[in-house]
């Protein structure tokens, strides 16, 4: 079954763009894996980026650039390019394995609250890639959102005022959502969420643990 | 190498690239990648220049991109994309690891996870439908407003807030427009997906 729920027109086009973090980016690249209409979406951005490109005007090139470009073709390494490992855990697709060890075990999970668990796989300047265990029939605490945040599932679902997610949606939350995800019964939800800016835990209980969560 | 190839010439809009790029892959034809080189190297300087790269270093991107191109050439499947598409592809990916010093998540086509088209197109259909000049014209049909957003998207490396602000327009004005465009270019260009 194909995801129903997308990234934003925006999101698509700064990934084809190139002007998406990596972190988005591995969340997306990871969607379109999994969605064939985003991934043709894509296909019609990088076409636009090609149109864009040949309507430029040419700049000069230093006089010997050709000649110096054509002697260097035949020092290139033929290095094949590497291969993600196809073990990592089944059901998760290339971009993602990438970022993960052999076994989705291996990696460092820290509990964050009552049958949720994370795992961080990338962070740089406030923004974060995570994967987040959360287990079946769980209610996230509720939170606001210092920036933006996608969360896509890769396994299992949750409902999210009251629109629910599967495997391959994506769900999006900006600074003037409160929310309270809650995960579907019957087994685990595996997400892969991207955050810019911290959450902020809300509730009384969220204000009692905010301070000892990473998030 | 003897070649009857080589008597294309390209020009601006020529789909012929594609099978310059091919000749790059399948005989490493050095004539045709000159003539590739001749026609984009300067377009990506400029492309690199548009994304903030003083002289020098767009050059050297440039430069290497068109090294990129004859690595790669051996994966540029023209049923999946036209030659300018391609290279593009390319050059994006080149500047966000030598200048942003990040890797570029990218799905794998033969990735055995990968979700599979709903009914797989002929490549020729495909390729009829990334067309240079199909785009071209879906492009054209643009309002000179769409138009000016979806070409800043290409040279901003941050997102859409920075076109806001040069253009002096709301965030929100920016993200209209960009879906209005990319609703027009899906109709123009798209198949029957929703
Ligand atoms: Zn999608
Ligand atoms: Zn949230």
């Amino acid at each position: 079954m194909s995801a129903t729920c997308h990234p934003s027109d925006e999101l698509l086009v700064a990934y084809g763009a190139g002007s998406l973090d990596e972190a988005a980016s591995l969340l997306v690249a990871t969607h379109l894996a999994l969605c064939p209409r985003c991934r043709a979406e894509v296909g019609r951005i990088e076409a636009m980026g090609g149109a864009v490109i040949e309507t430029l005007p040419p700049s000069d090139l230093g006089a010997d650039a050709l000649a110096s470009v054509l002697a260097r073709l035949d020092q290139l390494p033929g290095a094949p390019m590497p291969r993600s490992p196809v073990v990592a855990a089944p059901g998760l697709p290339s971009p993602l394995r990438d970022y993960l060890p052999a076994s989705l075990e291996a990696l460092p999970w820290k509990r964050l609250a009552a049958g949720i668990e994370q795992a961080i796989l990338l962070q740089a300047r406030g923004i974060r890639a995570r994967l987040l265990r959360i287990g079946a029939g769980i209610v996230v605490p509720e939170h606001g959102h210092g920036g933006m945040e996608l969360t896509m599932v890769l396994q299992g679902g949750f409902t999210d005022s009251g629109t629910g997610y599967a495997r391959g949606d994506v769900a999006m939350a900006d600074q003037q959502v409160v929310h309270s995800p809650a995960a579907d019964g019957g087994e685990t939800c595996l997400c892969l969420a991207v955050t810019h800016g911290p959450l902020k835990l809300t509730g009384l209980v969220g204000r009692l643990v905010n301070p000892f969560l990473d998030l | 190498m003897p070649d009857k190839r080589l008597a294309v010439e390209p020009g601006p809009g020529a789909e012929r690239f594609s099978d310059l790029l091919s000749a790059v892959a399948q005989y490493g034809d050095r004539q045709a990648f000159a003539l590739l080189f001749q026609y984009y190297a300067p377009r990506l300087k400029t492309y690199m220049r548009k994304l903030g790269a003083e002289d020098a270093v767009a050059e050297e991107l440039a430069q290497e991109a068109m090294l990129a191109v004859w690595r790669k050439a051996a994966s540029f499947d023209p049923g999946r994309a036209n030659a300018g598409t391609w290279i593009f592809a390319i050059a994006r990916n080149l500047r966000i690891d030598m200048l942003r010093k990040e890797k570029r998540p990218e799905i794998d086509f033969d990735d055995p996870e990968l979700v599979p088209d709903p009914a797989p197109r002929a490549d020729e259909v495909m390729a009829t439908q990334q067309s240079e000049s199909r785009v071209r014209a879906a492009m054209s049909g643009l309002s000179a407003e769409q138009t000016e957003v979806v070409t800043l998207s290409f040279y901003e490396d941050t997102p859409h807030a920075e076109i806001a602000a040069r253009l002096k327009i709301p965030l929100g004005t920016v993200k209209s427009r960009l879906r209005l465009a990319m609703k027009r270019i899906r109709s123009e260009l798209g198949d029957d997906q929703p």
